[in-house]
């Protein structure tokens, strides 16, 4: 158990905190019980739409998504209750974390959607271009300012690995765009 | 037992090609293992693709070697950064970090790599003695008792680990929600008309993304300005007095750790702590306890290694992954083409034994690269940040693009990796998620045989022995949370008035 990691006192104020009757009051967390209610609504809906499986079938293929999709709309109406009487959730520390600032949401969004652009571009320019491309612009947006290295390591990386799983494994990673070049 | 089986399982493992694999495997799995923030199931999670298509004995040692280089990476971390990379290493960093800080990282980072290396090897021969007798018993289990099984680990991994017991059932809910994706029951589940999905979610992907897409993300929005502060290692050497201090610890450590991990809710923070304490109680210089004391390293190092290969027997001989590396482990398995259970033993006899084998070759090998490479490791501890995250982003990218070499995996990876960031801000516990993900459908297949042999009466259910007692386990887990749950409501109740916040 992680008795000994326990902290004594609240952890640092998370984003979103509101003070409701003297209790400090975890706002955001008030989202992720919509969401769990939400995502167990679905469920549920999508279990009515499925209809009788084979004849011979004892567990209907409705019957789990039933189950699971009701506990999850308890869950989610406990979790918002509890928030409301100043329940607030223990964020998991590590080794390069500081709980005690603000969380940053830019760099978060930043970096989804430097993902973004490399899932919608994979199958056009090919790993060893979009490999590049997400270490170069991941490590520029978590504060790195050497444009020409971040580069050159990202290329290192992708026709390294491109070629390692060529070469090594004897899988072909799809070379897109570069297709006869590599 | 059958020792020419294992002796046949040396031979495939100690081949010049597969030893080759064996060292790489380590290197790899140290060199990832001891980049801060990666712990062992993410280290293994990363790796994994590395050793597909090479071939299954050749796959299944380099696995090996990065399993144990993996969970000795979180330890070398742990001792020179007072950072574990995950719970299982807590213990050790409480005295480790004291003896680093003291100049005595070199003795610290060797006794937890001796005491590995003993733990380890003990804990495979219990293993291999062991797993063959479980199986028998098990294979006589019908699905009544599997599904009563299965029910007891979800339950005890999700209540009895973990200090929110709600947010461990939101994560395995979670989860199976996740596994309930796909066409497995014949009709389509959850699949939002997409046909990518109608096989379902492949667990790599969710596990990937959990691990190290929400990791990064996690640290990226928390990252720490200033850097973190490192320790010089030196040549690891311990002196007589170092060796009849850990000798001891190393043994008890085992005994506590090799149990704890074979049992439904296995794990290692049970053990490690109880090992720190004994030793503690034990030992003749308890002053040096909070200080820097090498029993205190010693014992949960060598209970944290032993907890690993006992948790080794419900995997091989039932195919219950209880812990997030254990179910890492199960995929890597499948990916095989080994599917663990009870007939496993009779099936595939050169797969497992070449397995226990690769164990054995691994652990040898960690001491062997380890002890002098540990200066070098500790070096790896001072990538820059960006790149460090960077890179994880590129290689659990590479991963879970790897499975099919669809542009959707990726997608998918962004989309969990998200719910892996949630999941880190609101303090929901990871492994609950993944072993939901991977039992659920099993459970549901399990109940539906059960059904399905009995015509569709549910008493069947409880019509073997081993089902009942697991009920048993079960409903008195749940009377034994309870009753706590109403002692800590009504200590509340008294000292609400003082306090300010109450931990539900």
């Amino acid at each position: 158990m992680s008795t000994l990691t326990e902290p004594s006192t609240p952890p640092p104020s998370p984003d979103g905190d509101s003070v409701v009757g003297g209790r400090i009051v975890d706002r955001a967390q008030y989202g992720l019980a919509a969401f769990l209610v939400v995502v167990g609504a679905y469920v549920v809906y999508d279990a009515t739409t499925l209809g009788r499986g084979f004849a011979d079938q004892p567990v209907q293929p409705y019957a789990f998504p039933y189950v699971v999709g009701a506990v999850l709309i308890v869950l989610g109406a406990v979790l918002a209750f509890i928030t409301s009487r100043g329940d607030r959730p223990d964020a998991e520390e590590g080794e390069d974390v500081d709980l005690s600032q603000k969380g940053d949401a830019k760099t978060v969004a930043l970096l989804a959607a430097v993902f973004v652009v490399d899932i919608a571009l994979i199958d056009w320019l090919g790993w060893a271009i979009t490999g590049a491309f997400l270490f170069a612009a991941s490590a520029r947006v978590l504060g790195s300012r050497t444009w020409v290295r971040d580069i050159a390591i990202g290329v290192a990386l992708s026709v390294g690995t491109f070629y390692g799983f060529y070469v090594g494994l004897g899988i072909p990673i799809p070379a897109g765009i570069l297709d006869g070049v590599l | 037992m059958d020792l020419n089986l294992l002796l046949d399982g040396f031979q495939t493992a100690l081949t010049p090609t597969n030893l080759l694999f064996a060292v790489l495997g380590v290197m790899l799995g140290t060199a990832v293992g001891v980049l801060p923030g990666i712990g062992p199931a993410m280290t293994v999670a990363l790796l994994l693709p590395v050793t597909y298509n090479v071939e299954p004995s050749s796959a299944i040692i380099m696995f090996a070697g990065i399993y144990y280089g993996g969970m000795y990476g979180g330890s070398t971390t742990s001792i020179l950064l007072n950072t574990p990379g995950e719970s299982s290493s807590v213990v050790t960093a409480i005295e480790g970090n004291k003896m680093a800080k003291a100049g005595r990282a070199a003795q610290a980072l060797a006794t937890a790599a001796i005491g590995s290396f003993v733990a380890g090897t003990i804990g495979t021969i219990l293993l291999v003695l062991l797993a063959p007798s479980v199986a028998d018993v098990v294979v006589k289990l019908g699905a009544p008792s599997y599904f009563a099984i299965m029910l007891l680990a979800l339950f005890a991994v999700t209540a009895v680990l973990g200090t929110s017991k709600l947010r461990g059932f939101i994560a395995l809910f979670l989860g199976l929600t996740i596994g309930l994706i796909g066409t497995s029951t014949g009709k389509a589940r959850l699949t939002f008309g997409e046909p990518l999905l109608a096989d379902g979610i492949d667990i790599v992907v969710v596990a990937v993304a959990i691990f190290a897409i929400g990791e990064a993300l996690w640290v990226a929005a928390h990252l720490r300005r200033k850097p973190l502060e490192i320790i010089p290692v030196g040549r690891p050497w311990m002196d007589r007095q170092d060796w009849g201090r850990s000798w001891k610890p190393w043994l008890r450590g085992t005994a506590l750790g090799f149990p704890f991990g074979a049992l439904p809710a296995g794990g290692a923070e049970v053990p490690t702590f109880l090992s720190y304490i004994t030793e503690r109680k034990l030992s003749k210089h308890p002053e040096e306890f909070g200080k820097g004391a090498i029993e205190g390293v010693a014992g949960p190092e060598a209970a944290n290694n032993a907890s690993a290969a006992g948790t080794l027997v419900p995997l091989l001989a039932i195919g219950l992954p209880t812990t997030a590396t254990a179910a890492v482990i199960l995929l890597a398995m499948q990916s095989y083409g080994i599917q663990p259970g009870p007939q496993l033993m009779d099936n595939e006899p050169e797969l497992v034994w070449g397995l226990l084998a690769s164990l054995f070759v691994a652990n040898t090998l960690l001491l062997v690269l380890n002890l002098p490479l540990a200066p070098v490791w500790a070096r790896l501890l001072q990538t820059p940040r960006p790149y460090l995250y960077a890179g994880i982003l590129f290689f659990a990218s590479l991963g879970a693009y790897s499975v099919n070499f669809q542009a959707f995996d990726l997608a998918l990876l962004l989309a969990f990796g998200l719910l892996g960031l949630a999941m880190r801000r609101f303090g929901l516990p990871v492994l609950p998620l993944i072993i939901g993900v991977i039992l659920g459908p099993r459970l549901e297949a399990q109940l539906t045989e059960a059904l399905a042999i009995s015509g569709g009466k549910i008493s069947t259910l409880w019509g073997e022995p081993v089902a009942v007692v697991v009920y048993v386990v079960i409903a008195v887990l749940i009377v034994g949370l309870f009753v706590n749950f109403v002692r800590n409501a009504r200590q509340g109740a008294a000292t609400a008035e003082n306090k300010e916040r109450i931990d539900a």
